[in-house]
């Protein structure tokens, strides 16, 4: 397995840590006063998410983590896994509840999403930043309204549940941000 | 460009500094017979010719301008290339200049004072200068009392920060336990816009330094924090020749235990220190640091015209 000692260290790489792959999100050479020089690093575990300070003796040698992300497209979901496909080689991967995370309320059919494949099967689901979703249950507003003050819960096409504006009507086709989940705008037919 | 002027100036700034002082400024050899047998510092090595003799390039010029006070000069300034291998980071470029010099019959503090002068006039007259004993800084901040504890105390209060692996990088090391646990928790923590003057080190510690004789027993050590940066280090000298031959015995010990590279002990530094140097003070100032602090740089790339890389 290849491995990456301290020098190889910068943001964006891959390795294995604590059995779990992982993310370098920020690196720093420290060579305190007159003591021992070592690497002060910032990483996220790609598996849970969690960002932890790690430092690691200059020069010490850690094992690559067998990470790739792809552009694929949300085929279904069986009740079970969520199945999707690399529009380039027509390979398919199946990921469960774990991986897709957050991201399985916000997938419409055909959506193209980022796949974070370790050791090739499925880690994460990143959903598109925006997505358009259909309105399918939401309190009657009043007509006219359109300040959008106070707002109202609506639930969407694919069972995620979101503030929208009072003027917002069922079958009506919003514009979702995924990393905030709220509303961004209304999507004229 | 603006930071070619903006290192010429300061320089100028340094030269009229010690200029009036009458501190004569000097140069020595960047290439050595010997090198800095410290065990986490490791020296660029070379040979005089192909299979000839090795020679190093110094990682400061404390040597050579030790043996120009012992063989008599007054006080002494350098503005030197110095090498570190292996150092490399946002702080870090292993070709980088120090400013080095030496005051005869200075004690610690008043050294300490002459720094503080230098570096208000590259800043500003209201520079905010605090003063504080190693001591004070580390227990207020730990809890630990670094004159009195073990490699375990803080190893084990390293890993209830979170880094277990801390005890990997430090070995059994006292010195290294303490720089490590400085660095992590002590120096991050700092105020900003805040000159710190840390002094009094433990005496394991003591590198070059001469040690005091109350109890618990120190090191005139100090060391110059600026913006969470660590800037300068000095020393009121050692100046016993036998002492520091015994300090860098143990430094070879400590290079072998830890698989380093064998270097020759400059054996032309202890004869100077036999011949006698006289008591003084000196301190070491990181000159591209300070650019970096000058200017706001966030990177060591910044104040320099070629990085290691583009060198």
């Amino acid at each position: 397995m290849a491995t990456y000692s301290t020098n190889d260290f910068k943001g964006g790489l891959k390795i294995m840590m604590d059995n779990d792959p992982c993310s370098i999100m920020e690196n720093e050479f420290v060579r305190p006063g007159k003591g021992p020089a070592f690497s002060r690093v910032k990483i996220r575990n790609l598996k849970t998410g969690r960002v932890i300070d790690r430092t690691f003796k200059s020069g010490e040698t850690v094992d690559a983590a067998d990470v790739m992300e792809t552009d694929m497209s949300y085929l279904y979901n069986d009740g079970e896994f969520w199945h999707f496909m690399d529009e380039e080689t027509y390979e398919q991967v199946s990921a469960d509840a774990v991986a897709v995370g957050e991201a399985g309320k916000w997938l419409k059919e055909q959506d193209k999403c980022v796949v974070t494949l370790w050791n090739g099967a499925p880690l994460s689901i990143a959903a598109p930043n925006f997505v358009e979703l259909a309105v399918t249950d939401t309190d009657p507003g009043l007509k006219g309204d359109t300040s959008g003050g106070g707002g109202k819960p609506a639930t969407l096409e694919t069972g995620a549940v979101v503030r929208v504006p009072l003027f917002v009507q069922i079958d009506e086709v919003i514009k979702v941000d995924t990393r905030t989940g709220e509303y961004s705008a209304r999507v004229k037919n | 460009m603006a930071l070619l002027h903006q290192r010429a100036e300061l320089y100028q700034v340094i030269r009229t500094f010690f200029l009036k002082k009458h501190v004569l400024e000097v140069e020595t050899p960047v290439l050595s017979n010997s090198a800095s047998c410290d065990v986490n510092l490791d020296s660029f090595a070379t040979s005089l010719r192909k299979d000839g003799p090795s020679l190093y390039l110094q990682t400061s010029p404390e040597f050579a301008m030790k043996r120009l006070l012992a063989a008599g000069s007054p006080c002494i300034y350098q503005i030197a290339k110095s090498f570190r291998q292996a150092e490399r980071g946002r702080f870090h470029n292993p070709e980088f200049t120090l400013l080095e010099w030496y005051r005869l019959n200075f004690s610690m503090a008043e050294l300490m004072g002459e720094v503080a002068e230098l570096l208000r006039l590259c800043f500003s007259a209201e520079l905010v200068i605090e003063t504080i004993s190693y001591h004070d800084l580390f227990f207020s901040m730990t809890g630990i009392k670094p004159h009195a504890t073990t490699i375990e105390q803080l190893m084990d209060y390293a890993s209830a920060q979170g880094n277990p692996e801390a005890a990997n990088i430090c070995g059994e090391s006292l010195a290294n336990g303490l720089d490590y646990v400085f660095s992590q928790y002590i120096q991050p923590m700092l105020l900003k816009e805040r000159v710190y003057f840390v002094s009094d080190y433990p005496v394991c510690m003591a590198m070059l330094a001469k040690l005091t004789g109350d109890s618990p027993q120190t090191a005139k050590r100090f060391e110059v924090y600026f913006n969470n940066v660590e800037l300068a280090n000095g020393y009121e000298e050692l100046t016993d020749a036998e002492l520091q031959e015994m300090r860098f015995r143990q430094d070879i010990k400590e290079r072998e235990l830890a698989a380093k590279d064998e270097v020759p002990i400059d054996q032309n530094l202890i004869a100077a220190l036999k011949a006698g140097m006289p008591a003084c003070s000196g301190v070491a100032l990181g000159l591209d640091r300070l650019m970096m602090l000058m200017s706001q740089a966030s990177s060591i790339d910044e104040v320099l015209s070629f990085p290691v890389e583009r060198a």
